[in-house]
């Protein structure tokens, strides 16, 4: 449709910066930070007008390239983008260009932490962009090597040691991506005889109309690609890592794992679970609807016993989790449509969270909640961002965080009346951590101690003036990000109009 | 009778007897760097020479002796491999003793002994090669005649090896009293299932393991590789290993094709062992080489369960793996020879700060533990990822389940090293200094694992041509 390689260019401007970045002298501080923002900004201002350009009233994938990569085993350096991808590359560009801000008081070591911070948001990028799973595979664990190595050199150790945090971190996704990985091979091995094969998304996900994937094979398949995505999106119960992994890191990473990485679980159940492999995801759904509910309320209750305020919103973002895994289980266009503009409102949120938290720890040298208090008065703007990521997170109308939820919860209900209510109970959950948390921390009465903190300023306001915009933006617009989503929903739909038959775990009981 | 078949051969033989001679004429006191750089500009020439060997497809001496494309490809990898063990290496082998002349003719003699290994086509030019290779490192490995750990792993590995060729040795013998050939492709036509046939299959088949330190056969691998010279210790890990995978493939596919229903669970129990002593055992090492010589073990895991395919794709797959074996290992061996040559020992503590001290060699070692882990985008992934396909395909994914598993528990202690590099602070201040020529090999290994891991067709398809030519 358009001759020019967009997303190979926003693929490639990170990768210049990285390489640009490597040859540059340790010592040109501030030279190395501006590149990197340069080069985020650049590949943002690409993906807005990406955004602004896809045709949403044709949907489907735009900004096709296509060049054969390895023909034997049919591999094709295939990109494209929908409507269930665009958001989350946006998602993962407005989030990279805050983090690149939010940590721009690192000295140490500033040039080895913005080339691997740089090399987490091409990994993202990557599993967004591609259109072939093996293209998909190369990006998907590119993020995980680099976060071991930022918890460990620049990140700190409160309740667990960084080095233990970091080591769960990595075990808990690798491992995850190990059964994926057979996952995959199964799915490859399995959709077409020898000779026929190839990685595309889109030929694969031709493969169950053909007939070509059994169910049992489906059945079996998805397991092990549940058993990775879950992991990485910390599904229960492979959520451990999160919150020890999220306190351990330092801001930018906390922000880029729970804002952005996280999500490619969600897009890798519905891109490769959903579009590829139905009956297997019909076949489970009921599991994971019955484990979404457990994420939800677990994690509130384990949220409202939390004093650290990078465990609470760590817990917190697991037990968001729940609300995107019930969409996706519910099955129906309305519930997944929600999920994944939930995937959206949850990573703008938890990152503009995480932002101000790294502001807060700067200034007062604490993260535990008790010993916070009436912040409001010296740190206005610190405590805008925390209200309006507070706000989003406990779906305040307004805000980019209730209409997603509502419309999972439509969506939902209708399959799994029980589940979705008991879902519904933990946003009282969420509103109750919360608002404590808000209250405890901002407001109060004024505290001598904290009088010498200044206010955020230059470029820390960047990611809170950004991604609160966001927040507002999409709250008040909800139509610019349920548009597009809406708009990739037309092969899932075509889908799931024929999976009403089909057969499901134990026979339906948990409906 | 085709005596150019066998000219690399000859070249590489001529080339160590010049650099032996040469060492004799050079005044006592005179650096011997320049030998060096003569074996390596020699094998540089062969290498380009062997690409001119490319489609021929003929035999020697009654078919005892075959240059085709799967001998080729094996060649020009042991080549490639000395060359570049030889480049890294230069510092380390001058500190190590006076006699470098005759270090280097050793080794190119060794060089040779695998190169008759891949073009073996009988059980016997298979033994020679072998041996050939195997008794020069017996000598190499006890090189360093100041450390008693090099005089022990010296005689660990004769008294070990010479076992092992014994028993290889034996199975050969049944074999051949059973078949009345030692031509591998008439055993073939002469091939039944009788128990004698077995056990001379089964004595040869462990004689093979015990070259690639396949589990139960590993246990000289550790001490070995601990004590002998890092050049030494670095061409046991990717070369030897290499040339008992192209005997192992050309017997068992060429030879044994017809008894796959009795080797083939027995291989996969062998592969999975491997992969789980491997790697397991790998955990709890302090010494560089020693965690290097637990992850071959693993490794050769790896490859081997490529074996189980018993077709074109788990030969690719195989050939392929081996290639980017070498290229990973080749990077983390220049990487502990570099930091030896600085502290003068091979702890993993010793790696500490290097991140601050050396960046690029930090960056290197990362990348070639992960692309031995298999992490993408780095070459093990797709080396995995094209081995498990093949036995995915034949019904084997258990084993490519375990092994992908496995492979992500690895990256713990690699993770370990990594922490070292890159958290912990340098023990001193001390400038360090690498040589020229090893930066030149741990960028070249860098690159080609990326490389490799990114964009695989064209090593693919030589292999795959390799692997065809089997059949």
């Amino acid at each position: 449709m358009v001759d020019f390689p967009l997303l190979t260019t926003i693929l490639l401007t990170p990768i210049w910066g990285i390489l640009v970045l490597s040859f540059m002298p340790r010592e040109a501080d501030k030279t190395i930070k501006m590149i990197s923002a340069v080069t985020m900004a650049i590949a943002l201002g690409l993906t807005l007008y990406a955004y602004w350009a896809y045709d949403v009233s044709l949907g489907g994938l735009q900004y096709i390239e296509n060049v054969p990569w390895i023909t034997e085993l049919g591999v094709s350096y295939a990109l494209g983008v929908d409507g269930i991808s665009l958001p989350l590359l946006l998602l993962t560009m407005l989030v990279g260009f805050s983090t690149i801000f939010v940590s721009w008081n690192v000295e140490k070591r500033s040039k080895e932490f913005f080339i691997q911070l740089l090399l987490l948001v091409v990994g993202a990028i990557g599993t967004f962009v591609s259109q072939d799973l093996f293209i998909f595979l190369l990006f998907y664990e590119l993020g995980i090597i680099p976060s071991y190595i930022m918890v460990v050199v620049w990140g700190s150790s409160e309740r667990v040691s960084k080095e233990y945090a970091a080591m769960k971190l990595t075990i808990y996704l690798l491992l995850g991506s190990a059964f994926m990985l057979a996952g995959v091979i199964a799915l490859y091995v399995n959709a077409f005889p020898a000779g026929m094969r190839t990685f595309s998304m889109q030929v694969l996900a031709q493969a169950h109309m053909m007939g070509n994937l059994s169910e049992d094979v489906q059945v079996f398949t998805f397991f092990l690609l549940l058993l990775g995505f879950g992991s990485t999106l910390s599904m229960w119960p492979f959520y451990s890592w999160a919150p020890d992994g999220y306190a351990a890191a330092p801001t930018g990473v906390s922000m880029l794992h729970a804002g952005v990485l996280k999500k490619i679980g969600g897009y890798g159940l519905i891109r490769i679970g959903l579009l590829i492999l139905p009956l297997g995801v019909k076949f489970w759904a009921p599991f994971i609807a019955f484990f979404a509910v457990v994420n939800v309320l677990y994690a509130a209750f384990v949220t409202i016993a939390q004093k650290d305020l990078k465990y609470i919103v760590g817990y917190s973002s697991i037990s968001h989790m729940g609300y995107i895994l019930i969409g996706f289980a519910a099955l129906n266009v309305i519930s997944i449509d929600g999920a994944i503009a939930n995937m959206f409102a949850h990573g703008i949120m938890s990152a503009l969270f995480f932002a101000m938290i790294g502001l807060v720890y700067d200034k007062t040298n604490t993260r535990q909640v008790l010993s916070l208090g009436g912040l409001a008065h010296q740190m206005p703007r610190v405590a805008t961002g925390f209200m309006l990521a507070g706000m989003s997170s406990l779906g305040l109308p307004g805000l980019a965080g209730f209409i997603p939820e509502f419309t999972t919860f439509v969506g939902a209900f209708k399959v799994y009346p029980l589940h979705t209510l008991l879902a519904i109970s933990g946003i009282v959950f969420t509103a109750l951590y919360i608002l404590r948390v808000l209250a405890n921390v901002l407001f109060g009465p004024r505290r001598a101690e904290f009088d010498t903190c200044r206010d955020a300023s230059g470029v820390e306001l960047v990611s809170l003036v950004l991604l609160g915009t966001v927040l507002v933006v999409v709250g008040v617009f909800p139509q610019l990000l349920m548009g597009m989503v809406n708009s990739g929903m037309e092969p899932v739909m075509a889908l799931l109009v024929k999976l009403h038959v089909t057969p499901t775990l134990l026979g339906g009981v948990f409906q | 009778m085709n005596i150019a078949l066998l000219t690399s051969e000859i070249a590489v033989v001529i080339l160590a007897l010049l650099i032996i001679v040469f060492d004799l004429l050079m005044p006592r006191q005179e650096a011997r760097r320049s030998l060096g750089y003569f074996a390596v500009c020699g094998l540089l020439g062969i290498l380009v020479y062997t690409f001119n060997q490319h489609g021929a497809s003929a035999t020697v001496y009654h078919g005892f002796f075959v240059v085709d494309k799967f001998a080729l490809f094996f060649k020009q990898l042991f080549i490639v491999a000395t060359i570049l063990t030889l480049l890294f290496s230069f510092d380390y082998i001058e500190g190590l003793t006076h006699n470098t002349g005759e270090f280097y003719a050793l080794l190119l003699l060794s060089l040779v002994g695998m190169m008759v290994m891949a073009s073996a086509n009988d059980l016997l030019t298979v033994f020679v090669g072998l041996e050939l290779m195997t008794i020069i490192f017996y000598i190499l490995v006890g090189f360093d005649l100041r450390s008693s750990k090099s005089s022990e792993a010296g005689t660990k590995y004769l008294i070990l090896g010479s076992a092992a060729s014994a028993v290889l040795l034996y199975g050969m013998s049944w074999v051949y009293g059973f078949t009345g050939s030692i031509v591998l492709s008439e055993i073939a036509a002469h091939i039944t299932a009788s128990p004698a046939m077995l056990l001379g299959l089964g004595l040869m088949l462990a004689g093979f393991c015990f070259k690639m330190s396949i589990v139960p056969f590993h246990m000289w691998a550790p001490d070995v590789y601990e004590g002998a010279p890092i050049p030494v210790t670095a061409m046991l890990a990717m070369a030897s290993k290499a040339a008992g995978v192209a005997v192992l493939l050309r017997v068992f596919l060429v030879a044994f094709a017809d008894l796959q229903a009795y080797w083939l669970t027995i291989v996969s129990l062998l592969a999975g062992l491997s992969m789980i002593v491997g790697i397991i055992v790998a955990i709890w090492q302090t010494n560089t080489k020693r965690m290097l010589a637990y992850s071959s073990i693993a490794q050769a895991g790896y490859i081997l369960s490529g074996l189980l395919a018993a077709d074109a794709a788990g030969v690719k797959g195989m050939l392929f793996y081996a290639v980017l074996y070498m290229v990973a290992n080749v990077g983390a061996f220049a990487v502990t020879t570099a930091v030896n040559n600085q502290y003068g020992s091979d702890k993993i503590d010793d790696l500490s700060g290097l991140s601050q001290k050396s960046p690029f060699l930090a960056v290197v070692m990362t990348v070639s533990l992960l692309s031995m882990a298999g992490l993408p985008p780095m070459a093990g992934f797709v080396g995995k990822m094209y081995i498990f396909m093949a036995i995915t395909d034949k019904g084997y994914f258990w084993i490519a389940m375990l092994g992908l598993v496995m492979s992500m528990v690895s990256v713990y202690y690699y993770m370990l090293v990594v922490k070292v590099m890159y958290s912990k602070e340098a023990k001193n201040q001390q400038e360090f200094t690498a040589s020229v020529s090893l930066r030149i090999v741990a960028l070249i290994s860098l690159i080609a694992t990326l490389f490799i891991g990114i964009y695989p067709g064209p090593l693919a398809e030589l292999a795959n041509a390799a692997a065809r030519s089997l059949w």
